[in-house]
């Protein structure tokens, strides 16, 4: 029940997001709040599974969004330094592929994907497997320095933020 | 002064979605190829998608507010590409590797050693 | 400014002919899919640029359902390249 509830909320602020500017109660006009409010009701009753798995409601604490905007201070950086570095490659042509595991100890679904996608995104590294079981994450490389390579290297130190964002 | 800075926001984000489409024809294999694709495009539309997020707030405040409709819209475009694309990324490489194409010229792989995951 | 954008957007779809070439001469299926990723990306890109161009907010509306479908399209074409799908 609550979840339905939240995720109507969710849909709800998003549609009004996407229809701002339509009409003069405030910034939206009737027709489009009332046909907003009967469409999230519908997404919140279909959805109900899909945000908030098991009843686990972590995600609302506002700290975590604070972690998370100012994650993205150090990500962005990390990105176009990424970004660089496969220019670097593609002018030069010269790589040293290989894949690679590290444990980064997440236990979350969402702390995983959030930090498989961190990583495809950032300097020379593109996840492409995880092993379910003990949340291992198999890392393709493009300049391999070592055969078993720490955290640190690969990361950046992102399974910290993600520690504190998602866990 | 605004206009310099939608020229240099369209014109990094040229320049990155020119590379990775090059990457896409020079790198030898599919990961690689992924590489070039995946951070080079998203970081390109993400530059050209702030060029025009930038001409759409300041034309809001100047002209009419339907400019800034259209701000609000690419940036939520924007999010749903960030968000997208790493993750397809992904899964693609994880069907080739499931499919039984290997990184050529790879030093190391150790998800080959490990074997199959897919049970 | 409104010129600017349209350049903007024929270089874009010149990039897409890489694309296109990968899609032609790609060893193997990812390959080939790969292409196609790269495509998706840039015809929303070229979308947004053009939404703003023509002054056209339609425009985005339909990138942002495009970016989400495109999506679900590489998914199942991932899916069916791991002989999931039976």
């Amino acid at each position: 029940m609550k979840s339905a509830l939240i995720t109507a909320v969710a849909a709800f602020v998003l549609y009004l997001i996407l229809t701002v500017g339509t009409g003069n109660i405030l910034l939206w006009s009737s027709a489009e709040i009332i046909a907003g409010v009967f469409l999230s009701i519908v997404a919140g009753i279909f959805g109900r599974k899909l945000l908030f798995k098991n009843e686990d409601y972590r995600m609302l604490d506002p700290v975590r969004w604070l972690y998370f905007i100012a994650y993205l201070g150090p990500f962005l950086f990390a990105m176009a330094k990424a970004n660089i570095d496969v220019a670097y490659r593609v002018i030069t042509g010269r790589i040293n592929p290989g894949i690679v595991k590290i444990s980064p100890n997440l236990k979350t679904d969402f702390g995983i994907t959030m930090l498989g996608n961190s990583i495809t995104l950032t300097p020379g590294t593109l996840s492409v497997e995880i092993d379910e079981k003990t949340n291992d994450l198999y890392i393709h490389w493009i300049n391999v320095k070592h055969k078993e390579p720490e955290i640190e290297e690969i990361c950046n130190g992102f399974p910290k933020w993600i520690r504190r964002i998602a866990e | 002064m605004i206009d310099t800075v939608i020229y240099i926001f369209l014109a990094v984000g040229v320049f990155f979605n020119g590379l990775g489409s090059f990457g896409l024809i020079r790198f030898p294999d599919v990961y690689t190829r992924l590489h070039a694709s995946t951070k080079c495009t998203t970081f390109g539309s993400i530059f050209t998608s702030l060029g025009v997020i930038t001409y759409g707030f300041y034309h809001w405040h100047v002209d009419s507010a339907s400019y800034g409709v259209l701000a609000i819209h690419a940036f939520i475009a924007l999010l749903a590409l960030v968000i997208t694309n790493p993750t397809g990324a992904h899964a693609i490489a994880r069907a080739a590797h499931r499919s039984g194409v290997y990184p050529k010229r790879a030093v190391v792989d150790k998800l080959k050693e490990k074997g199959d995951l897919s049970d | 400014m409104i010129e600017t954008f349209f350049i903007v957007a024929i270089f874009l779809l010149i990039f897409m002919i890489f694309g296109v070439i990968r899609i032609v001469l790609g060893p193997t299926a990812p390959d080939r899919v790969v292409g196609l990723d790269t495509i998706n990306t840039l015809v929303i890109a070229v979308m947004i640029i053009l939404g703003a161009a023509y002054d056209e907010v339609i425009y985005i509306d339909v990138a942002i359902v495009y970016a989400l479908l495109s999506f679900v399209g590489t998914l199942y074409i991932a899916k069916y390249l791991e002989g999931d799908l039976e």
